[in-house]
């Protein structure tokens, strides 16, 4: 391709440039049909043996083929089909042939026939299947079709007593995919019988083979799923499948079970060996709790995660899964839960510690008793003491869903999802705490149950004190003890893990705003003021004294009567508060004070909000006035990236949209700079020095485009194009700048043949876009373009120069949404003067955490840089899994860096920091042209590079020598 | 009639001396074998002499299988194998067989050194005795010789615990040993498949108890301790040194990591490290939490748990220590029991059961002054807690592995006779299946009708399947063929197989049968008339009208004649092979209803 290209700088070249390469490459496909198949042809011909012909097919098998040129292979496939002896090799045709028949733009029904047909003369039970599911994937393709499916279901339905269950199971496959029941379909499919497609796979249901048992319930499944209501009549079939030997029939009938449950969850089924009769969704429900029981996982887990959706099962049910009565000798005995409510409401606290204090009360009539309840009894008591903790997982989920859809259940679930914070491993106890926190709006925390939960505060895991703070931002608690107990536990989490401070001011804030009137009574404890005597002033900087401080003024904001409590020193501390940390400390109507009129209603539109406005008219400023003289133009703009960024700096809000058109704004900076630079009016080889500002300026340019095309998220394609044509004016300045600087013209060639390449595929990928740039430089670049084909470089050069010199300046739209990508890097901190010492030569682990902000896909663009202090500089890519999600558009990275270097004398710094990487054709939008696997030899387009981030961090090691 | 008969020596009615005899299909299998705590004389050990009168025990006995290695269930085995004498095999689990001598010398030391007992087995006899064991792996399917065959499923409880299925032909037994459905902090569920066993040997020591969740208790336990360290107590936990010691180390040590605490735990030492060491050893057997994360670190790889010494019980501060034995009626815990028991600080937590008159007992009943040796008078001050932890599957369990494994009856040991009678009837009218539960001697006897197996022949099996329907489980179906019984077992073939492999002649055998007829006509109209009416009523056959004037169905010749006597009269003769029975004799009841009225 670079070479035809190369041609066309020489050649005349009539103005239809772009036509004639299209019609290229449309003779080239036609060229390609009869060859592809043709030389498949001539493969099989020549292939001697069947182990010859399978290795052609497979290699054949390896390379796509066109919509046009499909049905040629099948021919030539189909004819091999009839030739061939060896059911291997018929195998990989009949596989060949579905493949084929899914290609896109090929209507296969021109081969159901053949298909059929060699399906009705094949012996050998694997072929079979295989041509069974060739026709599985022609059906799917045709799904209008119904004279074809009704043949398929045919076809089905006639192999399905054949001997082998791989047979069997693609016909219910295609019974399941195809099948229908509509009666409309009879009127018209000529003579064919109209088959009860569910009845035939209900027959399966008790198939021989469990594979085949298998795979008729998950035929029913998908009947189901393609939108055929099922009979009811299959519950009962479902129903005995459960007590199935084979986990993989009693996976699939909880799951059709379940489906049926759905369907018909009022209709009345009689309760086996007695009168009564209930519910269907009652049955199916305790049916489903049964198998939370059943000896293998899988099964348990697949019950389990069902039972979550079982909404409309009666609360009688629901809450006899967290039922299980317990006994001892005979004697009905309370559960510990029990015994904690009743010591709790009795006003006495904690105890357990008589022995036998659990003894056993009433006696049990032995009749009575059912150890294995038909019902649900105590599914979830089993489920999330399962040794499994997959299946505990799926219970927990499940409880928090029917939590949510039932208040009394969540209020009684809540001592179970407690006793979960203690599990064995860590995902279930998250797990149980994001739980918790879903269904917080139904429940009060009791004050047993708070203890609990605020025991966990001491967990060594980040991530479960950071649920669990986010858990206590929303519970409510029911009284000033709680309140105190919570806050106490806090600070006693802060002592331990100094960290934690952000996450347990912010839950603090939380606490504080829910309960105010809790809060109340507390204050004077709190603040330790006195009624007679003054105290000491507390300690400003104190994490503990600001934490105590964010509760109680966030209480105060809607108690009006709390500030009446404070101290001077409060009211100091408040304003000094309210100022430092703003985003915790919410305005207060103090007595004798002005309300601090910081209070933008949150209630106005953007448009209304006056910095938004200032940041539109500043902006509009800057595109009206382009045809100034340039001395003016430079000011303006100066003054206007100043403005924006200090508007950045002040409305949090707005950053995103400050910083992204203060970016575009330098980069017209930079450029007009460049221009109006004295070198370009002497000659050449004098300005080998000076011409450095302008390079830089070009370099820059394209620095900051990258970082607007990648570091933003929001950015729609108008503002891609915008920035890409940007590039290209950088990409411009430097040929020109390059061009007056280096002698000779060999170089040179290769720049403007590159430039031009640039250009060409500017054109190609914003074609939809090019209307918009009207008068820009590229616009009038592509008007030039046939001349600056044939021109020498030189000309093209000077062509060039011209027009970045007229060109305008292009109106950037603003886009809706936009945010700056950021991180801070938590840790290391980079405040300790104690090096990291390790052997030179081994590793030593360095922690780093970080949030990033606004950062899309951040498992493949975030890195991270380490700087050596002799310049070395190492990428490293984080794992995946160290990427957690705690909330939209916010990411944390928590991973280890691995360091090392040979020794040093004395201890030095390596700088640490986040890294995004970027691609460039990642943003490009894909053209129908470039498909077909040519893209790689198109002009260079993918350019991959970094862009810092993140402030970068100083960490102190000191690899020491080995010791010998 | 074949029949299993099952005799408990020992667990029939009882806690203790686990031993019991199965003979199935012949062969005598001794299931566990195992000591009484509560005896001290010969009814330690069980009967033995029960087995043989006179007799060697290796002639009766093919195999010995020992469930896991607590001493009710192994622990009489020197005695059995190397003083009674067998020579058989025992097999037991692989850890089983690491534990098993560790626990037995400890005992034997007990008995001899403390107690000076004499005539016990000596140190050289237990190891002689674990010469013979053999090892198995769990789901191992092991031969003891051409028709026995054993094999392993887990069974929670305590490391190595294992539940057996004994297998001869098409008969089984499973026995469970002790076992535990729910699984704890270092062992999972016990867990078996459905291998519907005529009989299931089950324990039932908590037959009558529902469990509250163990989470209740975990979560107790870490508070209390957590509670007492932090208000810088000590805290003391006596404990057995094998089963439950692990679990609670393992609750404590994941604790501690949690939360960061420093407070420092001791385990007194002594046979425990040995123990130690091969829970370290047998991670496969232990739950998926500690399998998981050992390629990290072996969870028995204590970080916070020391060894124990003498003189830390002085050092300040808090500190959580591990003391043997667990009712603290001698050594070491009852040792520090009494350097802490006046600090009311200071905790001491029983995880388990105390016999009467143990100093556990007492503080547990609420004593608060104690009198030691020497008329000392001890007050105790500390706080006294108990916390049940315990093993063994309750009712619910017992009935969830019941269900699981569905056999066709039930047999319940190791338990309260009054208990049992509760679970027998629970099992009766939930799983109908009988229930039994003998008490030590008694012979509990339950007739098999096993199946017999027969090998059909592939070609006659397909050719069955071509002539009809896919076979289905609700119909009987028919077929023909020939059942050789040659040297134990049994083969269908094709009856022209048979044939020639016995070598005899193929004998034809025909049945005629004369129907009369009133036609006038004449045989060939008759012959017609007959033709074109089986051809209307048998659809599905090939009918022929021969040019002889004789008919076929099938292979069925019908031939009209006149009746010699009546030409009024025509006589069919309809004469078919013995295959074609079934058709043939169709075909007379059919005839003689009659032909119809024919239309001329």
């Amino acid at each position: 391709m670079a070479a035809h290209l190369k041609k066309r700088v020489y050649e005349e070249f009539s103005k239809v440039v772009q036509q004639q390469q299209e019609e290229i490459a449309t003779k080239k496909l036609r060229l390609t049909k009869p060859s592809k198949s043709a030389a498949l042809h001539i493969d099989l011909c020549k292939a001697t043996s069947p182990a010859d012909a399978l290795q052609y097919l497979l290699q054949f098998a390896r390379k796509p083929v066109e919509a046009e040129s499909v049905e040629g292979v099948v021919r030539i496939l189909l004819e091999h089909y009839y030739k061939e002896n060896d059911p291997s090799v018929r195998l990989k045709i009949a596989s060949l042939l579905g493949l084929l028949s899914k290609t896109a733009g090929f209507s296969p029904d021109c081969i159901m026939d053949d298909a059929i047909n060699i399906l009705q003369n094949e012996k050998s039970h694997q072929v079979l299947a295989q041509l069974l599911d060739t026709l599985l994937a022609i059906g799917t393709k045709l799904p209008e079709n119904q004279a074809i499916q009704m043949r398929l279901v045919d076809v089905a339905c006639k192999h399905l007593t054949d001997t082998s269950h791989g047979v069997r199971n693609k016909c219910l496959q295609l019974l399941g995919n195809l099948g229908s029941l509509e009666k409309s379909v009879t009127k018209d499919g000529e003579g064919l019988a109209v088959r009860d497609v569910q009845k035939i796979i209900g027959d399966y249901f008790s198939d021989q083979d469990p594979r085949v048992r298998t795979a008729a319930i998950k035929a029913m499944l998908q009947l189901h799923e393609r939108g055929l209501k099922l009979h009811q009549t299959i519950y009962n079939q479902a129903c005995k499948l459960l007590s199935d030997d084979y986990e993989q029939v009693r996976s699939a009938a909880v799951q059709l079970i379940w489906v049926v449950s759905q369907l018909y969850p009022e209709s009345i089924v009689p309760i086996p060996s007695s009168n009564e009769e209930i519910r269907l969704v009652d049955d199916a429900f305790g049916k489903i709790c049964h198998m939370v029981s059943d000896g293998s996982w899988v099964v348990r887990v697949q019950a389990a995660k069902l039972l979550g959706s079982m909404e409309q099962v009666s609360s009688h049910f629901l809450e006899q899964t967290l039922d299980k009565k317990l006994m001892s000798d005979l004697r009905r005995k309370r559960t510990a839960h029990e015994r904690a409510k009743e010591l709790y409401s009795s006003g006495e606290f904690s105890s357990g510690r008589k022995w036998g204090d659990d003894a056993p009360k009433e006696e049990i009539d032995t009749g009575a008793v059912n150890l294995i309840e038909s019902g649900a009894c105590g599914a979830f008591v089993h489920g999330l003491e399962d040794e499994m903790y997959e299946v505990r997982i799926a219970a927990v989920e499940a409880l928090c869903m029917l939590a949510q859809s039932s208040p009394s259940f969540a209020e009684k679930c809540l001592d179970f999802l407690v006793d979960m914070f203690n599990d064995e491993i860590e995902e279930v106890r998250l797990q149980s705490i994001h739980t918790m926190r879903k269904i917080s709006n139904n429940i009060t925390l009791r004050e047993d149950q708070l203890d609990t939960v605020l025991a966990v505060l001491e967990d060594s895991s980040r991530d479960i004190r950071e649920a669990l703070h986010e858990l206590l931002c929303c519970t409510n608690v029911s009284t000033k003890e709680g309140i105190h107990l919570a806050l106490v536990e806090l600070l006693k989490n802060l002592t331990k893990y100094p960290t934690d401070r952000d996450s347990i001011w912010k839950c603090l804030k939380f606490l504080g705003s829910r309960h105010p009137t809790l809060v109340l009574p507390l204050v004077p404890e709190l603040l330790s003021t006195h009624p007679f005597f003054d105290t000491a002033e507390p300690d400003m900087d104190d994490p503990a004294y600001i934490a105590v401080l964010v509760l109680i003024f966030n209480a105060a904001k809607t108690c009006p009567t709390m500030p009446a409590l404070f101290s001077d020193h409060t009211f100091r501390h408040y304003a000094y508060l309210r100022d430092s940390l703003s985003h915790l400390v919410p305005a207060l109507r103090l007595p004798g004070r002005k309300l601090v009129s910081s209070a933008v209603s949150a209630n106005i539109t953007p448009h209304e909000d006056p910095s938004h406005q200032f940041l539109q008219q500043s902006l509009e400023r800057v595109y009206s006035l382009q045809h100034l003289d340039p001395q003016g133009t430079q000011e303006l703009l100066e003054l206007t990236i100043r403005d924006l960024q200090r508007l950045g700096e002040l409305q949090s809000e707005l950053a995103g949209v400050a910083d992204f058109s203060a970016t575009y704004l330098r980069c017209q900076l930079l450029l007009i700079k460049a221009l109006q630079e004295k070198l370009w009016n002497v000659a050449a080889p004098l300005y080998l020095k000076q011409s450095d500002l302008a390079s830089a300026a070009a370099k820059q340019i394209m620095e900051e485009t990258y970082k607007m095309e990648f570091m933003y998220s929001g950015v729609e394609n108008k503002q891609v194009v915008i920035i890409h044509h940007m590039r290209l004016q950088a990409k411009a300045l430097q040929l020109i700048v390059t061009a007056r600087t280096t002698r000779g013209v060999d170089p040179l060639f290769g720049m403007c043949e590159k430039f031009l390449q640039e250009v060409d595929f500017f054109q190609r990928c914003f074609i939809a876009d090019l209307p918009h740039l009207q008068d820009s430089f590229v616009d009038k670049l592509l008007d030039l373009m046939p001349r600056l084909m044939t021109s020498k470089p030189v000309e093209v050069v000077k062509i060039v120069q011209t027009m970045l010199r007229q060109s305008t300046f292009l109106h950037l739209p603003l886009p809706e949404q936009i945010h700056k990508a950021s991180a801070t890097i938590i840790e290391p901190a980079g405040e300790s003067d104690n090096p990291l010492r390790f052997t030179s030569g081994l590793v030593v682990a360095l922690d780093v955490d970080a949030t990033l902000e606004h950062v899309q896909d951040p498992q493949s663009t975030v890195k991270v840089q380490v700087l050596y202090p002799d310049g070395q500089a190492q990428m490293i890519h984080p794992k995946p899994a160290d990427f957690r999600n705690p909330g939209p558009g916010r990411h944390r990275l928590i991973t280890q860096v691995y360091l090392s270097h040979t020794a040093w004398t004395e201890p030095c710094q390596v700088e640490v920091r986040l890294l995004l990487a970027y691609n460039s054709n990642s943003r490009i939008p894909k053209s129908p042209w470039i498909e077909g696997g040519e893209v790689s030899s198109q002009v260079e387009t993918s350019i991959e590079g970094t862009i810092p981030f993140s402030k970068s961090v100083k960490v102190y090691i000191m690899p020491k020598p080995a010791r010998r | 009639m074949p029949e299993i008969r099952v005799t408990p020596l020992g667990a029939g009615q009882d806690v203790g001396r686990s031993c019991i005899l199965v003979s199935i299909g012949g062969k005598n299998v001794m299931l566990d074998c195992g000591m009484h705590m509560g005896f001290n004389d010969d009814r330690r050990f069980p009967d033995f002499s029960y087995i043989t009168r006179n007799g060697r025990l290796t002639d009766f006995l093919d195999c010995v299988i020992i469930s896991h290695f607590h001493l009710d269930h192994c622990g009489a085995l020197p005695y059995f194998s190397e003083m009674v004498g067998y020579d058989g095999p025992i097999y037991m689990t692989h850890p089983t067989q690491a534990i098993c001598p560790i626990l037995l010398e400890d005992y034997r030391k007990i008995a001899v050194d403390k107690k000076g007992e004499a005539n016990f087995f000596t140190s050289q006899m237990i190891k002689d005795c674990m010469k013979k064991v053999v090892a198995v792996h769990l789901h191992q399917t092991v031969q003891v010789d051409d028709e026995l065959e054993i094999k392993a499923y887990y069974a929670g409880h305590v490391l190595g615990a294992a539940m057996f299925q004994i297998k001869v032909g098409s008969e089984s037994v499973v026995y469970t040993g002790d076992y535990n459905m729910t699984p704890d902090r270092h062992l999972g569920a016990a867990w078996i498949d459905k291998c519907r066993p005529n009989l299931l040997i089950t324990e039932s020591t908590y037959a009558t108890t529902i469990r509250d969740s163990k989470r209740c208790r975990e979560r107790d336990f870490l508070k209390k301790v957590h509670e007492a360290v932090e208000r810088g107590g000590k805290v003391l936990i006596p404990v057995f040194a094998l089963g439950r010691a692990q679990e609670l180390c393992i609750l404590l040590e994941t604790f501690w990591e949690r939360m960061n605490l420093k407070a420092p735990i001791y385990f007194s030492t002594g046979l425990t490290e040995k123990a130690n060491h091969y829970y370290k050893l047998f991670i496969t057997w232990t739950n998926q939490k500690i399998r998981k994360t050992f390629v990290q670190r072996n969870m028995f790889e204590f970080k916070h748990i020391k060894a124990f010494d003498r003189a830390f019980a002085d050092n300040p501060g808090p500190m959580v220590v591990f003391a043997t034995p667990g009712m603290l009626h001698a050594g070491q815990s009852l040792q520090i029991f009494r350097k802490w028991a006046g600090n009311e600080k200071n905790m001491v937590i029983m995880p388990g059961y105390c016999v009467q008159g143990t100093v556990g007992h007492k503080i547990l009943s609420g004593q608060r002054k104690l009198e030691m040796e020497g008329r000392q008078v001890l007050e105790v001050k500390m706080q006294v807690e108990y916390m049940s932890f315990s093993a063994h599957a309750d009712a619910k369990g017992i009935m969830q592995l019941v269900g699981q494994a569905e056999p066709e009856n039930v047999l319940l040991v190791h338990g309260e006779a009054k208990k049992m009678e509760f679970l027998k009837q629970k099992i009766e009218q939930e799983f109908r299946v009988s229930c039994y539960m003998p008490a030590n001697g008694e012979t509990v006897t339950l007739p098999t009708s096993p199946s017999i197996p027969v090998g059909i022949s592939l070609g006659l099996l397909k050719r069955e399947m071509a002539q009809g329907l896919l076979p289905d489980a609700k119909k009987p179906r028919l077929l023909h063929g020939t059942l050789i019984m040659k040297d134990s077992n049994f083969r269908l073939v094709s009856s022209e197989q048979a044939l020639k492999e016995l070598g005899l002649a193929e004998h034809q055998l025909r049945f005629t049968c004369r129907v009369h007829l009133h036609d006038p006509r004449k045989e060939q109209e008759t012959a017609m008339r007959v033709y074109s009416h089986l051809k209307s009523v048998l659809k599905e056959h090939c009918v022929q009208h021969l040019p002889d004037g004789s008919v076929t169905v099938e292979s069925i010749l019908i031939q009209a004649a006149a009746h010699s006597e009546d030409p009024g009269t025509k006589v069919l003769l309809v004469s078919w092979t013995y295959q074609d029975e079934e058709l043939g004799s169709h075909l007379t009841s059919l005839l003689k209803k009659g032909l119809p009225q024919a239309a001329s």
